[in-house]
C-alpha cells in the first residue's frame, strides 16, 4: 500500500498530540483529547475540523449543468448561482457511487466535493460519463485544503477573528471571500447538524486560517467526533447508510433525488423500485437497555434476522444507545419491538424515527 | 506515555491483577489499554458469583468508537463488581489502576506466577 498522504495541517495535529490514523489514504487526526469533549464543543460553542482529505472536482464547459444533471440524481440547472446542492451519483442499477455536494458556480461551471475514500472512483466515473457533453472534468483535490468550522458560535467567531460578517450567507449557499488576504471559497454547510461553514482554499490560506482559529481558542476536533456528530444528526456516511449496494430510496434519502427530472443515471432503476415498493429501508432504533449497537450487529424479531446496524453509538448528546439500522420494510414501522444482538446478548429495542435531535441550522 | 504501576501483575492483553491477600485479587485494565481505547463510555461486567476461567472472556470495556473484550487473567469466583463504573466509566481513563472491574477469589494461587511482572509488561506496552 502506498504511503499515507499528509494534509497541510499534519504537523499541527502531531504537535497537539492527536491520535493519527490512515483514513482514505491520508494520515488524519481521529481524536485530540476526547471524542465527547470535542463533540460537545461543536454542539455547545464551536469546533474546527481538518477535512482536507475530501475530494474536489471541477466541471467546466458549455454543457456543465446538463452534464451534472445527467450524473447527479438531485437537480442543479434550475438553481441560482451560489447555491450548494446535496445529492448522490448513482449507478444504472440505482445504487450509490457516492454522495456529494455540488456548488453551482455559474451556468458553465460546477464545483463537486466528494468523499475522500471515493475520490479516485468518482473521478473515473465522472470522466467515463462525459459522453457527448461539452465539458472538461478535472480532479483538483490536490490544489485544495479544507476546514470545517461548526457550531452555534461559528458565525460569531468568523466575525470576531476575521471581521467577516456572514449573517447574510444563507444555509447551503456559498461565495468567494477574502480571509487574511487569501481568496477562499466559503459555504454555509457542514456535517454535524449544527450551523457552520466549510472553507476551501490553497494550502497556505488554510494553514493561516486554521492557525488564527486556533489562536482564538477554537477546539480542534478529529474524525471521531465528526462521526458521532453526523450520526446524531442522522446524516448518512458512505459505507454505512449508503453504498454501492444500497439505493437512495432504501437509505431514506428520497428528498435528495429529483425523480421528476427527465433523466439521470440510475433513474430508471429508482422508478422501478418506487413502483415495486421497497423491501428494506434505513430507520432509527433506540435500545431499551444499556449496550452499544455497532455497525454490522444483527437485528432480530424472535428468531428471524430482520436487518443490521449501519451506525450506532451511545449518543453523546442524549446519553442513550441509538442507531441507524437497515430493516426489512415489514419491520420498519415506528414502535416495532426488535432485539439487537450485542456481544452474544439479545438487547431489546424499538424502531423510531431518525430525528435523534433537532438540527440547529440557520435557515 | 502510558505507565505501569508497582504492586501489580500484568497480562499481554493489557489487564492488570492486584493481589489483596492470599486468595483475593482485583482485576482492571492498564493505562496503556485505556489510552488505546480512548474515552470509556460503558463497561459490561459479569454478575457477582460468576465463575471465571483464566484467558476466557470476563466482559468488555467500550469506548465511543469500539468494544474491547476483557479476558480474565485468573480463574476464580467473582466476589464483587465495581458498581462505581456504571455511572462513571471514565474513571478507567482518569485512574486506570484504581478503577478495578471485578474482585475475584482465586481458584489457584499459582496462576499468578504465569502473569507478567511490571518490568516485563513495560517491555510490551511501549
Amino acid at each position: 500500500m502506498a504511503e499515507s498522504k499528509k494534509t497541510t495541517l499534519y504537523d499541527y495535529h502531531v504537535a497537539k498530540g492527536a491520535k493519527m490514523e490512515d483514513f482514505a489514504g491520508f494520515m488524519m487526526p481521529i481524536v485530540y483529547t476526547s471524542i465527547p469533549e470535542e463533540h460537545k464543543a461543536v454542539r455547545e460553542k464551536a469546533g474546527m475540523f481538518d477535512v482536507s482529505h475530501m475530494g474536489e472536482v471541477r466541471v467546466k464547459g458549455k454543457d456543465a449543468l446538463a452534464y451534472v444533471d445527467h450524473v447527479f440524481a438531485n437537480e442543479i440547472t434550475s438553481k441560482d448561482n451560489g447555491k450548494v446542492v446535496y445529492g448522490m451519483m448513482l449507478y444504472e442499477n440505482g445504487t450509490i457511487v457516492d454522495d456529494l455536494l455540488v456548488y453551482k458556480v455559474s451556468d458553465t461551471e460546477c464545483f463537486l466535493v466528494v468523499n475522500a475514500s471515493n475520490t479516485g472512483k468518482d473521478y473515473a466515473w465522472l470522466v467515463a460519463n462525459t459522453g457527448n457533453y461539452d465539458v472538461t472534468v478535472e480532479n483538483v483535490s490536490d490544489e485544495y485544503s479544507q476546514i470545517a468550522l461548526q457550531g452555534p458560535e461559528a458565525e460569531e467567531y468568523m466575525k470576531k477573528i476575521f471581521g467577516l460578517d456572514l449573517s447574510d450567507l444563507a444555509f447551503y449557499t456559498f461565495g468567494n471571500f477574502s480571509i487574511l488576504g487569501h481568496e477562499v471559497l466559503l459555504s454555509r454547510t457542514g456535517y454535524t447538524g449544527e450551523d457552520g461553514f466549510e472553507i476551501y482554499g490553497d494550502h497556505i490560506a488554510v494553514l493561516e486560517i486554521w492557525n488564527a482559529l486556533d489562536h482564538a481558542g477554537i477546539v480542534p476536533c478529529g474524525l471521531g467526533a465528526r462521526d458521532t456528530l453526523r450520526f446524531e444528526a442522522s446524516l448518512p456516511l458512505y459505507g454505512h447508510e449508503i453504498s454501492d449496494k444500497i439505493t437512495p430510496l432504501e437509505a431514506g434519502l428520497k428528498m435528495f433525488v429529483a425523480l421528476d427530472k427527465t433523466d439521470f443515471i440510475g433513474k430508471k432503476a429508482l422508478d422501478e423500485q418506487m413502483e415495486k415498493g421497497l423491501t428494506r429501508r434505513v430507520v432509527g432504533l433506540e435500545l431499551k437497555e444499556m449496550g452499544i449497537p455497532r455497525q454490522g450487529y444483527p437485528v432480530y424479531q424472535d428468531a428471524e434476522e430482520i436487518g443490521y446496524i449501519t451506525t450506532g453509538y451511545l449518543s453523546i448528546t442524549l446519553n442513550k444507545p441509538i442507531a441507524m439500522v437497515m430493516l426489512k420494510t415489514e419491520y420498519a414501522k415506528k414502535g416495532t419491538e426488535v432485539s439487537v444482538e450485542i456481544r452474544k446478548r439479545m438487547v431489546p429495542a424499538f424502531v423510531r424515527d431518525k430525528k435523534f435531535l433537532q438540527k440547529n441550522y440557520k435557515k | 506515555m502510558s505507565k505501569a504501576a508497582d504492586g501489580y501483575l500484568y497480562t499481554e492483553s493489557h489487564e492488570w491483577v492486584k493481589p489483596l491477600d492470599d486468595k483475593t485479587v482485583l482485576v482492571g485494565i492498564t493505562d496503556y489499554a485505556q489510552a488505546q481505547l480512548g474515552t470509556v463510555v460503558f463497561v459490561d461486567l459479569p454478575e457477582a458469583g460468576k465463575q471465571l476461567k483464566m484467558h476466557e472472556e470476563l466482559g468488555a470495556v467500550e469506548s465511543v468508537k469500539a468494544a474491547s473484550d476483557i479476558y480474565s487473567p485468573v480463574s476464580g469466583k467473582v466476589l464483587e463488581v465495581n458498581e462505581d463504573l456504571v455511572g462513571e466509566p471514565e474513571k478507567i481513563n482518569n485512574d486506570p489502576y484504581e478503577a478495578w472491574l471485578v474482585k475475584v477469589e482465586l481458584d489457584d494461587k499459582s496462576e499468578l506466577q504465569k502473569l507478567l511482572s511490571k518490568a516485563d509488561y513495560e517491555k510490551i506496552s511501549k
